[in-house]
């Protein structure tokens, strides 16, 4: 490691972090004493080894590697695969609290893990083979690799199904080209699950590893969003692809979308965890800062910015939480994960917003997290299913009558 | 390699204290436990000498039901079982009768604690366990080694460090920096549902103190702060409003 980046560890440590996770409506009471633990020890982790050096990371644009590791450690990676394959076998409500722990300290972070668990391992787990489990997923949960999702386009966004990359059987392999752009982890990824038509148009989900000839990942830089986590291309130019490497049990756009829908359900905990973030901090500067001889939240207008804050805070604790019991039964539709994962961004990111205020000229500095949880959640708007496409998906479940074309 | 772990349940160090009852109970509503910090170092390094040359853990608590989420987050950071003696832990010599009462026909190598809880900082239950066994007993221990039946150990003293070597089985009070606190990660959590966690009810003995009272220590004073420069200002004050020269 250069030593400029062996400054990103040994640099200057934020402002203690002192974060209390609100509870107004002691929410505390549905969880299991196995998830208290769960929640308590993510944020010790989260506090012990991301918001200590979040802030430079950012500052910075540094993605620190070692964090892959780290999260393979505490089980931060596929926490609902099963043991057998180096999971963690816990329920929804556990990856949930897990991602809003980790959001709370950077979605930059978040997208790592919820890249890995539910776009690469979860993939793996639903549609792979019992060999490619076991090749795959005990190394993407312990961190010694790293996985990577790609399903976005250049010219394909919104719309996944006009996508072009493309495979051709070639006998005894396939033969695969085209690009992906906006793929989180892809430059330092060891594998890529992608998502290419066949010669009949049909999607499926090919493995594609590091050092395959003809398979590139070209970092995206200069983004103001998710500065600490990589995001890049993948570029596909005449890869051959081994047969054993194409996910054999699911093939249709609806593959990649069960996938998006374990990683929706994983954001809309971690946006409320960015909010409480806000708000936490907010609530203390503003009890703390004085102006015309008093602290700033005696004033009426900043007791409305943290009333409204908390109260959309513990309404989205309560959908999440509902949310996560039904995908335990697995009875929860991709309407409802969109609800909740539009409902969750959008109320973090207007608390983000107000809470950016509330700490006045304070709040744009990389003294507080704010600007940099805001600048954040714009990306987190906008993957997985932008904020309109997901009024869309609410909007066709409600009528019957799909406006997206 | 036997090792036990003595860890207490007490309020996290940034909780509010206040007292209930006409100050004669602590008010527990709202407050978070955790595993005592010194019996965490402890704990922490009786897992890394048990990664290094094998053995059991087992977590002792003297406590009611309520301590049980502490006692399973032991488990969770690597203990093997756990042992639950069903008491309130009233005082130093009745919580030391308790541990030394299970300890003593077990054949524990090493008898680890923090070298004090945090809620009433008593610093004496090592002492105590120690005598009860007919153990050596050593407190507050920084470093500690094994090398086949001896242990090497660091001891904080008065203005410096004392290294001392003791045969096994001895009992040792802990303190930083023997190891590092461990965060228990999700599988270790996933298998402390299923370890042992036995609930032994307590031998007869009577705790020896009786409490009568809670008090808070005395609110801190405002502070002056006054110019380095201005020694004149800070005898005036010493002299004339704190009247103390
Ligand atoms: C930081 C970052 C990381 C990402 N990581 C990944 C990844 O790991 N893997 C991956 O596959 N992708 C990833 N993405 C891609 C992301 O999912 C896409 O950006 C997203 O789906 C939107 O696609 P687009 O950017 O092409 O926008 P477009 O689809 O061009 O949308 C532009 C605007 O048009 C609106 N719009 C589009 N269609 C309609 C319609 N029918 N009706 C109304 N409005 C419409 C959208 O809501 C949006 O406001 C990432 C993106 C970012 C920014």
């Amino acid at each position: 490691m250069s030593d400029k980046s062996n400054n990103h560890f040994a640099g200057k440590k934020a402002a203690n972090d002192f974060f209390e996770s609100p509870d107004f409506y002691v929410v505390d009471d549905l969880l299991t004493e196995e998830h208290l633990l769960i929640r308590a020890s993510i944020r010790d982790f989260v506090k012990k080894e991301i918001t200590p050096y979040v802030e430079q990371w950012c500052q910075d644009a540094y993605f620190p590697y070692d964090i892959v590791k780290k999260f393979g450690e505490i089980g931060a990676f596929g926490p609902t695969v099963p043991e057998q394959y180096g999971g963690g076998g816990l329920d929804y409500i556990s990856y949930g609290l897990i991602m809003q722990e980790i959001e709370r300290g950077d979605s930059g972070m978040r997208s790592t893990a919820s890249v890995q668990g539910s776009l690469v391992m979860y993939p793996i787990y639903k549609f792979g083979s019992e060999e490619q489990r076991n090749k795959y997923l005990p190394k993407l949960a312990s961190g010694e690799w790293l996985g990577c999702f790609g399903l976005t386009e250049p010219d394909h966004g919104s719309n996944p199904s006009g996508m072009l990359t493309n495979f051709k059987d070639m006998g005894d392999h396939y033969l695969l080209n085209g690009a992906k752009m906006w793929i989180s982890n892809s430059p330092k990824a060891d594998v890529a699950v992608v998502w290419a038509k066949n010669e009949e148009g049909r999607i499926h989900g090919l493995i594609v590893e590091r050092g395959m000839e003809g398979f590139s990942t070209p970092e995206t830089h200069n983004k103001w969003s998710l500065r600490a986590s990589c995001t890049g291309e993948l570029v596909f130019d005449n890869v051959k692809v081994p047969k054993e490497n194409l996910l054999p049990n699911k093939s249709g756009l609806g593959a990649p979308l069960m996938c998006l829908d374990s990683a929706r359900y994983g954001i809309a905990w971690g946006a409320i965890g960015a909010a409480m973030d806000c708000y936490d901090s907010a609530r203390r500067y503003a009890a703390e800062r004085i102006q015309f001889n008093k602290p700033i939240a005696s004033f009426q207008l900043t007791q409305k910015k943290l009333s409204e804050m908390l109260t959309e805070i513990t309404k989205a604790q309560l959908l999440n939480w509902k949310l996560g019991k039904m995908m335990d039964e697995g009875k929860a539709t991709t309407a409802q994960i969109s609800m909740a994962k539009r409902n969750s961004v959008h109320t973090a990111l207007t608390i983000a917003r107000e809470a950016r205020q509330i700490h006045g000229g304070m709040g744009i500095t990389g003294e507080y997290p704010i600007m940099r949880h805001m600048m954040n959640l714009e990306s987190v708007i906008t993957y997985e299913g932008t904020h309109d496409i997901h009024l869309l998906i609410l909007g066709a479940d409600i009528t019957g009558i799909p406006a997206f074309s | 390699m036997k090792i036990l772990v003595c860890i207490t349940h007490v309020p996290d160090t940034t909780s509010r204290i206040s007292f209930t009852n006409g100050d004669t109970e602590f008010d527990k509503s709202g407050v978070q436990y955790i595993i005592g910090p010194y019996d965490d170092y402890a704990l922490a390094r009786a897992v890394e000498l048990k990664e290094q040359s094998g053995g059991t853990i087992t977590v002792l608590n003297v406590g009611t039901a309520e301590t049980e989420p502490t006692i399973r987050k032991a488990l969770a950071i690597g203990a093997d079982e756990a042992i639950r003696v069903n008491a309130e832990p009233t005082d130093s010599l009745f919580v030391a009768n308790e541990i030394a009462n299970v300890a003593k026909d077990a054949g524990y190598d090493l008898i680890l604690m923090g070298r004090e809880s945090i809620d009433f900082n008593g610093g004496m239950v090592h002492g105590m366990v120690g005598e009860l066994l007919g153990l050596p007993s050593v407190s507050p221990v920084m470093t500690l080694d094994l090398d086949g039946d001896t242990a090497k150990m660091t001891r904080e003293i008065e203005g410096g460090k004392e290294t001392i070597e003791v045969k096994l089985p001895f009992v040792a009070g802990c303190q930083e920096p023997i190891a590092e606190w461990k965060i228990p990660n999700m599988r270790g959590i996933m298998s402390a549902r299923t370890k042992p966690l036995n609930v032994v009810e307590p031998s007869s003995q009577a705790a020896a103190t009786k409490l009568e009272k809670y008090e808070m220590p005395p609110a801190k004073g405002e502070v002056k702060m006054i110019d380095a420069d201005n020694v004149e200002e800070l005898v005036n004050l010493l002299k004339n409003e704190a009247k103390v020269i």
